[in-house]
């Protein structure tokens, strides 16, 4: 390849300048491929379909029909309920218990600081499933945490149960995304300058103040991407409601996944995926509004 | 809040007191919720869980302490090819996701084009797609490849399985490289690559002499990202794996009949590595991967 280059200058200049123009395209050309025929192809191909109708069996012909759409969202209002209220709580929990951990590690870690990081990150390590079957071992009627309760201490009676509740499916979701929400926040935190908080109180601002003034702000990029790597996966999972929740506790996600994989109704299944990531995308960009989206480019 | 009608040097000391002794306490509880359910792993991964003895099929209950589980890791039908499949996907994805997201953030740190807004969104979006969404319309996809009117049109993906697994994990895990290795190569310092042009090397010999060993760390830790993340993955693979089993989709098919301690000990084998890993790289290098 090299060797083949012509040798009089101008010619290599103008050789090199067209490389120079068609490389960057030649290095994205294989990802970018992928990635449109992956995932921006599907996407569309899922509209198309969510307005088609037919069976595995007869093919699926568009139809223009909105009745996956009317007829999932009016039977499956209350798990679409489900989601928002358990995603959003644990949205907010793991904001809550999140803020002052990586506020700990960011300001008071110390030497510690990279060990504690590593504790956060521990979970990753293990398989996200075995986590959430672990916790069901956790929550059981019998099972480590309640069964001392109610047999040794007699707090609670006997037949007091956490499992197949919203409180466990909202445990565990608050559980398994909580390192997404530290992370992020840790890095804002961690980037600020600390002389700006010291310039807060030599100008007199109480401690409060400071933190209410100075700290909150600017760690703001890092609620935002916390929430948002919190409360999107939150939204689509099915796992947590599957083996901590009950038939009560189902979410969207678990609809969709039985429309999908057990009734092959791949219609109402696109719908349903649709509305879930059309009603993400508003939550996402209404919430980049009330932050204001000059403070998160930070 | 109290704070409001204290007096300033109360809220002072308040707030000292919060942050020297409630923060540092909140802290270890908060860390110690996110590793009770390793521990519970790992402890529950020498339960005795013997039909024959009465202890049913599920490892929900403590029963007795035991090494059946460990002597014979891959004891259940099914375990050991699920675990296989895992482990060559994951290689697979790994290598082509690393391949195809390193190029594409060479293209975005080091060279002007148009169109890299557009490039910067299409990188982000499946970061910010839930993973059942993205798990959906593949699968949507790749039925409608055995469907008019695509059908002999484009090569056929349905029913799924391993291929089609590796399609999905190559997919999601491409934005992940890109993102790592850009973070690598905003540091780059280009310099030495004029450095060792000025010396008279040409550009193929000064990238793999000279670019290459400076980014080939943050390769590694891209591959390692996309291996875990395809290891672990159980969402996206569920909607397009049909029957072809890996560890998650086998471990969450048979909690349903049974629990079998194995799966503890499989995950406690992948947590010890995996922190070996990570504690081994931190050790030669003096700072932690990411």
């Amino acid at each position: 390849m090299r060797s083949s280059r012509p040798v009089s200058p101008r010619a290599s200049r103008a050789w090199r300048s067209r490389l120079g123009t068609v490389t960057p395209y030649a290095l994205l050309a294989p990802g970018i491929l992928w990635l449109l025929i992956f995932y921006v192809v599907p996407v569309a191909q899922m509209f198309i379909f969510s307005i088609s109708t037919g069976s595995l069996e007869t093919g699926f012909q568009i139809t223009y029909s909105l009745d996956a759409y009317t007829e999932g969202l009016s039977r499956y209002g209350e798990q679409f309920g489900n989601s928002l209220v358990y995603g959003g709580t644990a949205t907010i929990l793991t904001l809550l218990i999140g803020f002052p951990v990586a506020y700990t590690i960011a300001f008071r870690g110390g030497r510690y600081k990279n060990l504690l990081l590593f504790l956060v990150i521990a979970p990753f390590f293990t398989s996200f499933l075995i986590r959430t079957i672990s916790w069901k071992i956790l929550l059981g009627d019998e099972g480590p945490l309640l069964g001392p309760l109610k047999h040794v201490l007699g707090i609670l009676p006997g037949d007091a149960s956490l499992v197949s509740t919203p409180y466990a499916v909202i445990a565990g979701l608050t559980y398994n995304f909580l390192p997404f929400m530290i992370l992020p926040l840790y890095v804002a935190l961690e980037k600020i300058d600390i002389r700006l908080i010291e310039a807060a109180s030599d100008l007199y601002a109480s401690r409060w103040e400071a933190f209410r003034r100075i700290t909150f702000p600017l760690a703001l990029p890092g609620v935002f991407a916390g929430t948002l790597l919190t409360f999107i996966p939150a939204m689509g999972d099915f796992v947590n409601a599957q083996l901590l929740g009950s038939p009560q506790t189902s979410m969207i996600g678990n609809v969709i996944q039985n429309r999908f994989l057990i009734q092959n109704d791949y219609p109402t299944a696109a719908a349903l995926s649709f509305v879930l990531m059309a009603g993400i995308l508003v939550a996402v960009l209404a919430y980049a509004r009330v932050l204001g989206s000059e403070q998160l480019t930070g | 809040m109290a704070a409001t009608v204290a007096p300033q040097r109360s809220t002072g000391r308040l707030m000292r007191a919060l942050e020297h002794r409630a923060l540092p306490v909140f802290t270890v509880l908060a860390i110690g919720y996110l590793l009770v359910p390793i521990i519970v792993m790992f402890v529950f991964s020498f339960n005795r869980v013997d039909q024959s003895l009465g202890d049913g099929k599920f490892n929900y209950q403590w029963h007795a302490f035991s090494l059946e589980a460990w002597l014979n890791p891959l004891g259940w039908p099914g375990l050991g090819n699920a675990l296989y499949a895992s482990l060559w996907i994951a290689v697979m994805a790994t290598i082509g996701s690393t391949i195809l997201g390193t190029l594409i953030g060479l293209a975005l740190t080091r060279y002007a084009f148009r169109g890299r807004g557009m490039i910067n969104s299409l990188i982000f979006l499946p970061m910010a797609t839930p993973e059942l969404v993205m798990g959906s319309s593949l699968g949507i996809l790749f039925v409608a490849t055995a469907l008019p009117p695509l059908r002999g049109a484009v090569p056929t993906l349905f029913p799924f399985g391993i291929s089609t697994i590796l399609i999905a994990h190559v997919m999601f895990n491409i934005s992940y490289v890109v993102v790592t290795v850009k973070a690598r190569l905003a540091g780059f310092d280009r310099r030495l690559e004029e450095a060792a042009m000025d010396l008279g090397a040409n550009e193929w010999t000064t990238f793999w002499r000279v670019t290459f060993p400076l980014i080939f760390p943050g390769i590694m830790a891209a591959a390692l990202l996309a291996f875990s993340l395809s290891i672990d993955d159980f969402i996206i693979t569920s909607f397009v794996s049909g029957t072809q089993n890996t560890f998650p989709i086998w471990v969450y098919g048979i909690i349903r009949n049974a629990l079998p301690p194995q799966i503890n000990v499989i995950g406690s084998i992948i947590f010890l590595v995996a922190v070996l890993l990570v504690a081994s790289s931190t050790l030669r290098t003096g700072r932690p991967p990411r």
